[in-house]
Formats: structure tokens, sequence, C-alpha cells
């Protein structure tokens, strides 16, 4: 109750410290993820539907990305079983281009700081009533009238500076709400699912997301959810006063 | 007396911390991959004992149905008597084209190390030993996947016929080509991680590795070495130089 108090209280005067803590910890997790994330795509940068997916596969779509685009060299395939439309093998004959080895231990690195995080931040949210009084929409903010108002107010230029955290408006609130409780989570959850580890010990994940190559198509899609959110928030700060946003976020206010 | 139970509960809760950080973090342990002060290194160490931790040891990957079987590339050394791709080794490159050559009827697997009885398995041998197939998902670090029937022997049966010491903790694979590498005693004895010399009904394909690839079936692909010809299990970690992952900048656990 008194934390409740004390949250209403600093309800318009900026971040609070368990706020301003992981969102700095995810922040930083999040930009190695892009980072060694996209040098993991660049490996491989084809995908799929279901749980196979390679070279020899038709791929859903492939990513303009690298130097492994469109770019893969094969001995002639060779049928495993008699029929016409049988799967094949081929031998890859010139290796591609492949930083993995750093890329993917960086980004599990990071990944176990990004759920340490997400796990801090979610555990404060809910259990002080942030999440449903800070970011949760009201019934009556989700009305036409009230949505279209705000975005409006987002398009009309310069922007007015603006006050350093909540209370946030109905896009703000809509945008925050999708990124910590959808997102954030359904990047984690798709990343386990290409475990193989760890679907062995829950194989519902595969289940969810429809299979391995599935939950890495998901991962991608997601990913660019959030790529967009991150671009979108930051010229939002550009716009609303950098220095003082910046400054709520480190210093509270 | 009622302070008795609380003391030791915070005693064992603080070394329980300070020996589980230990363990996360450990470059010094010899029952642990060695991190040689990288960071990285240290991360995979983390994921390996945290999966060690939270995850059931006999859990077994998802089957799939014939149906299910996929087309699969063979990538990194496709023929280790060929030179001019993957890693090739001279000698054992050498040694395999002529064992090649006789239909592998003069190819040996070679167990030994902390085992009672080493032993030498000819391909006969080991095809009337009790034989497991399965059809799973082999997963790629790369980032692609293929669903194949592997047949072969459970490497817990292969172990047992040499008699592991009760000392021994990791089993080391060796090749033809340039990689060797190894896994822990969860993953050799688990029920899936078997010896293959046959795939999709057929004999192994020299690109998947014949006569006989490793399956670990709960890590990335890379740890399912392909034409393996020595197993030794040791009581201690060993990195394997220059042929394993670690010094050249691979992770030795690969759950994820």
């Amino acid at each position: 109750m008194r934390l409740r108090e004390a949250e209403a209280k600093v309800g318009s005067r900026g971040h609070r410290l368990w706020v301003r803590l992981t969102h700095w910890l995810i922040a930083g997790a999040v930009f190695v993820l892009i980072y060694s994330g996209v040098t993991i795509l660049m490996a491989h940068p084809r995908f799929y539907w279901g749980n196979a997916g390679n070279d020899l596969i038709q791929p859903l779509f492939e990513v303009p990305l690298g130097p492994n685009y469109h770019h893969v060299s094969f001995a002639p395939a060779t049928r495993f079983f008699p029929s016409h439309n049988s799967p094949v093998t081929a031998d890859l004959l010139v290796e591609p281009w492949n930083q993995n080895s750093w890329a993917r231990s960086l980004h599990f690195l990071a990944a176990w700081c990004f759920l340490a995080g997400l796990l801090a931040y979610l555990t404060f949210a809910f259990a002080s009533g942030h999440a449903r009084r800070v970011l949760w929409p009201r019934r009556d903010e989700l009305r036409r009238k009230n949505v279209w108002q705000d975005v409006q107010a987002h398009l009309r230029l310069p922007m007015p500076a603006a006050e350093p955290g909540p209370p946030y408006a109905i896009l703000q609130k809509l945008a925050y709400t999708l990124v910590v409780f959808l997102a954030l989570p359904l990047m984690f959850l798709t990343g386990i699912t290409m475990s193989p580890a760890i679907t062995a010990d829950y194989p519902i994940l595969l289940a969810i997301f429809g299979g391995a190559q599935s939950a890495r198509t998901i991962h991608f899609f997601t990913f660019t959810f959030l790529a967009i959110f991150l671009l979108i928030h930051l010229a939002m700060i550009l716009l609303t006063g950098p220095l003082r946003q910046l400054r709520g976020m480190i210093l509270g206010n | 007396m009622t302070d008795r139970p609380l003391q030791l509960s915070r005693r064992a809760l603080i070394g329980g911390l300070a020996s589980s950080g230990g363990l996360l973090l450990s470059g010094c342990s010899d029952q642990q991959p060695p991190t040689y002060g990288n960071i990285l290194r240290m991360g995979d160490n983390l994921t390996y004992n945290a999966q060690r931790l939270l995850l059931s040891r006999s859990a077994l990957v998802a089957e799939y149905d014939r149906s299910q079987i996929s087309s699969m590339p063979a990538i990194g050394t496709i023929d280790p008597s060929r030179s001019d791709v993957g890693l090739h080794d001279p000698q054992g490159g050498e040694a395999y084209a002529a064992l090649r050559k006789g239909d592998f009827a003069d190819w040996r697997l070679k167990v030994e190390g902390s085992v009672n009885n080493p032993k030498s398995f000819s391909l006969a041998e080991l095809k009337q030993m009790q034989s497991r197939t399965q059809i799973t998902r082999h997963t790629c670090e790369q980032g692609w996947t293929a669903i194949a029937e592997w047949t072969g022997v459970p490497l817990r049966t292969v172990l047992a016929a040499a008699g592991i010491r009760p000392s021994g903790r990791f089993v080391q694979f060796h090749t033809f080509d340039l990689m060797a590498d190894g896994i822990d005693m969860v993953d050799a004895l688990h029920p899936q991680t078997i010896l293959a010399y046959g795939m999709n009904g057929r004999d192994l394909p020299i690109g998947h590795g014949a006569p006989l690839r490793l399956r670990v079936e709960r890590q990335i692909g890379y740890k399912s070495l392909k034409f393996l010809r020595r197993i030794v299990v040791t009581d201690k970690f060993n990195d394997l130089g220059r042929a394993g992952p670690i010094q050249n900048g691979w992770a030795w656990y690969n759950g994820i």
C-alpha cells in the first residue's frame, strides 16, 4: 500500500529507480543482442516455417544481408529415396561466411543479462501495480476519438517538450505494453524454442510456435517490430527534449 | 537450540551461493571447460551449468515420422580425403581413402582411456549390436535444421562393452579430419546419443560422415562429429587443443 502511494505521488515526476535500472540493463543487453543477432542471421539469412529448413528447402523469404545472400555452392543433389519428390542431400563446396563462433556465445551471454533484466522488471511492474496503473490502457482511453487525438498530437511538429516519465498518453501506453508484455517475452520464448536441449524438456514450445524454424521466423519478425519501436522511441526522445529525457531515465527526473 | 537450524541454513545458503558462483565462472576446475579468461567462454559455462541444473538429464528430443524426413545438406568436411573442402588432415585423409577403397572392411573404432577393457570394433561388429533408429531434427549453428532418420548403436552400449571406470567424466571423439570434440557423461549416456552407421534406411553417405558418425541430439549439429575413428573416456576435461572447439573460439557446450 505504501509502495502504491509513493508510486502515485511520484507518478508525474520522472522514473522510479527500479525502472531506470532495469531499463538500462535491458537496453544494454538488447544492443548486444541486436549486434550479435544480426551477425548470426548473416550466416543463414533464409527463413522457413515448420521444423525443417535449409539451403535444399525452399525458404519463405531470404533477407538481402551479407555475403551469404543467394550465394551457396552445392555439388549436384542426390535423392535419399527412389521417389521423384524425395528429399535430397548435396555436398556444400564452399564454406559460407560465418562468424557464429563469437556471435552465438555473445548472443547467449547478452540473453542472460536480458532475461535477468526482464524478470526483474516484470516482477517489480506487477508487484508494485505499475503495470496496471501506468502502462495498461484504460477502456476509456481506447476510444477511437482519444486514440486519434493522440495520433494527431504525435504528427504535429515541433513537438512540445515533455516531462520524462508517466503519466503516458494512449499511444505511449500501447507501445510500452506491447513491448514489455508481449514482444520481449516473445523474443525469449522463440529464442529458447530453437534450443535442442530446452525443447527436449519443454516440447510444448515447439507445439506453440509450430516448429523450430517457425520460432526462428517469429523471432525475426518480433525483432523487426522491436527495431521499429526502438527507432520511434529514439526519435520521440530527440523530438521532446533529449537531454531532459535522458536525465530523467538516468537520475529520475 | 532454536538458533542452530537457522545458522546452518544460512551457512548452507552462503556456501551454496559461493559454490554455484564458482561453478558458473570457474576457469580452473578440471571438470569444467576452461575459459582462458574469455568472457564468452564464461557465458558458455553459465549456460552449460544452468542447463545441467534446470533441465532434466533424461528428457528425449522429439522424434518424427518417416514422412517428415527432409532434405539435408552435407557441410564442413564432406570427404576427409579431399584437401579442397573442409578441415583436411593429410594423414587422416590418406588413411580414410585407403579404408574407403575396401568399403571400410578394415575400419576399426577404438574405444580407450578410462575403461576397463579397451576395445576395437569393426563396422560389422557394431552392426551386430543392439541398434536404435531415430528420426530427429539436426540443428546447425548457422541457423538451418533438417530432419533425418539415423540408425546406430547407442553410445552407452559401446561404452558399457568397454566398461567405463567410475572415474570417467567425459567422452572424447577423434576423427579422420582435423576435428575432435567431447561431451560429458550426461550426454554420453543419454539413450538418443548414438553412433550412427545408417541414414534414412541406407549406409551413412560419405558427406554425412561414413562409416560412423556421432549423434548428440540435445546439442547443436557440430557436436555430432562425422568420420569417427577413436573414442577416449577421460577423467578430466581436456579441450583437445587446436582440434577442439574452445581454442578455435567456439563453445564446447551447445544446448542452445
